[in-house]
């Protein structure tokens, strides 16, 4: 163990307040993590399915599904992701609460975890779609030609061939959307969800060391950020097994 | 640490035009003009079952929101962008004591969240800065105190951490051959980079530059969250003082799928000057 006395006092008292035990706020901090990738997976999940139909509806899907799903695609893409938020966790739990209200069942309170996953996966679900879709593009169409030529349902063939045939070329899409998911739940703290970023304000403004608290945060998110891109470098190495480098194709 | 495969930005929307005839032979089928009236008698019923009289007591601040909007847009980009050039060259083709550093302030930028860095500047370095009498004296004080240098500066350091991965990419993107045969013709370092390395690499760079500018619209109204008063922060006082839910936020949505809308006009624009082949 380091000699307390060649610390710097400085450092000394950030260890202090972030620690995790009872006068540090450490485990808030950790708390408010572990929230913030609950909702990060919800999403970022959440966005899959969404994306996986609207993929479909944009290329398999008749003339109204698939100006709905432009539709969708570009509103989301458009308005700031705060601003959708906004309109859908207050606008859309108003909304639930009147229809249910009219059709005589009482008010219902929706936490704050399923409301944060429902918005954000609705925003992740817009950029899925094109991901997806342009990976299901990449695949070699005689691929699925050759599918439909020996007689497989719809759904048997996107779980047999489309879904893992297009996996190499989704995957650096996904990645990057990941990514993007963990970093927008800190938009929830804005409406008072308290994930990482809100608990970290709140240490903050109580304790008044603002700059260790924000350091501290902002470590958190590049150790996620880090930490998953690893993991994602190695999925993707192993989902493009047997394939031509990227490099070499260039 | 330089392959670690770091979020590349997205082409929110393409600013190619369509290359498939079919797309452009019948413009408006019947399904379409349906769903155009349905849209439009969305609007009509917004616009008069809706409360919208709050529109004339609102509208110079509503005004003033979307000027400031507008104006930290540009601003950002435009220095967000000088910005990202020394970092893209630094990592495509600089010493290893610039390219480490400009990697990872581009990996950090990249890896936290806008907010954080927004509050961690505002409520960090805005609370450090009055321990030091120097600074209060100083000429800068009246506008350190302020919030939007701030908001300007996070904004900045973000769009040029994403864009610095990306002119990298587009730096090292430009062929070999025409840098050689620039230094061949005798040319000097920096008018090979001015007249060749430069201008290929933002034509290479220019579809997600687009897409970037249109990010950083929608970043935007994070700084009200330190008090700028842009639109954003406009409509959530229209919703405070008048108890409206949706009226405002409506108004807001479209009125961020306006500016996009010229953004992405602009862009193409810009990318229809740009003579380019297709190989």
């Amino acid at each position: 163990m380091a000699d307390a006395s060649i610390i710097p006092a400085g450092i000394v008292g950030a260890l202090d307040l972030l620690s995790p035990f009872a006068p540090g706020w450490g485990a808030n901090l950790l708390r408010g993590l572990v929230r913030s990738l609950q909702i990060a997976f919800g999403a970022f999940g959440m966005g899959l399915i969404i994306g996986t139909f609207g993929a479909y509806a944009k290329l398999y899907g008749g003339p109204i599904a698939r100006d709905l799903a432009a539709i969708y695609t570009t509103m989301v893409r458009a308005i700031p992701e705060l601003v959708m938020i906004i309109l859908l966790y207050y606008a859309g739990t108003d909304l639930i609460n009147r229809i249910l209200e009219g059709m005589g069942y009482q008010r219902v309170d929706i936490s704050g975890l399923v409301a944060g996953i429902v918005v954000l996966g609705f925003v992740q679900g817009a950029y899925a779609t094109e991901v997806l879709r342009g990976a299901i593009k990449a695949i070699p169409q005689g691929e699925i030609e050759a599918a439909r030529a020996y007689g497989m349902s719809p759904v048997l063939m996107m779980r047999r061939i489309t879904l893992p045939a297009m996996l190499p070329h989704a995957l650096p899409g996904l990645a990057n959307l990941w990514l993007i998911s963990t970093k927008d739940t800190a938009l929830l703290a804005v409406v008072g969800f308290s994930e990482l970023t809100l608990e970290t304000r709140q240490a903050a403004g109580t304790t008044k060391a603002y700059m260790t608290f924000y350091l501290a945060a902002g470590a958190l998110y590049l150790l996620i950020t880090l930490f998953s891109s690893v993991i994602l470098e190695w999925v993707e190495k192993r989902a493009r097994r047997g394939m031509p480098s990227v490099k070499e194709a260039r | 640490m330089s392959e670690t495969q770091i979020e590349v930005p997205v082409e929110t929307f393409p600013i190619h035009k369509e290359k498939d005839p079919s797309a452009q032979t019948s413009k408006l089928p019947p399904h379409r003009i349906v769903l155009i009236l349905i849209g439009l008698a969305l609007v009509a019923s917004a616009a008069l079952f809706m409360r919208w009289d709050w529109l004339p007591q609102y509208g110079g601040l509503i005004l003033q929101g979307l000027w400031r909007t507008i104006w930290i847009l540009v601003v950002t980009v435009v220095l967000g962008f000088l910005l990202a050039v020394p970092l893209g060259l630094a990592q495509a083709s600089g010493p290893a004591f610039l390219a480490i550093p400009a990697r990872a302030f581009c990996t950090v930028i990249r890896g936290t969240p806008l907010l954080v860095q927004l509050w961690l500047l505002y409520y960090g370095l805005g609370s450090l800065f009055p321990q030091y009498p120097w600074i209060r004296g100083s000429e800068l004080w009246p506008y350190l105190r302020q919030a939007w240098p701030y908001a300007v500066l996070a904004l900045t350091l973000s769009y040029a951490g994403y864009e610095g991965e990306v002119m990298r990419g587009a730096f090292a993107g430009v062929p070999k051959g025409q840098l050689e045969s620039a230094r061949a013709f005798g040319m000097p370092r920096f008018t090979i980079f001015r007249r060749i390395w430069l201008p290929q690499a933002i034509h290479r760079a220019l579809p997600t530059l687009a897409g970037e500018a249109v990010l950083q619209l929608k970043s935007t109204p994070l700084v009200a969250t330190i008090t700028v008063v842009d639109l954003y922060s406009v409509a959530s006082r229209v919703r405070q003082d008048t108890f409206l839910t949706y009226e405002p936020l409506l108004l807001l949505a479209a009125g961020y799928l306006v500016i996009t809308g010229i953004i992405v006009m602009l862009f193409r624009r810009v990318e229809r000057l740009i003579p380019s082949k297709l190989g």
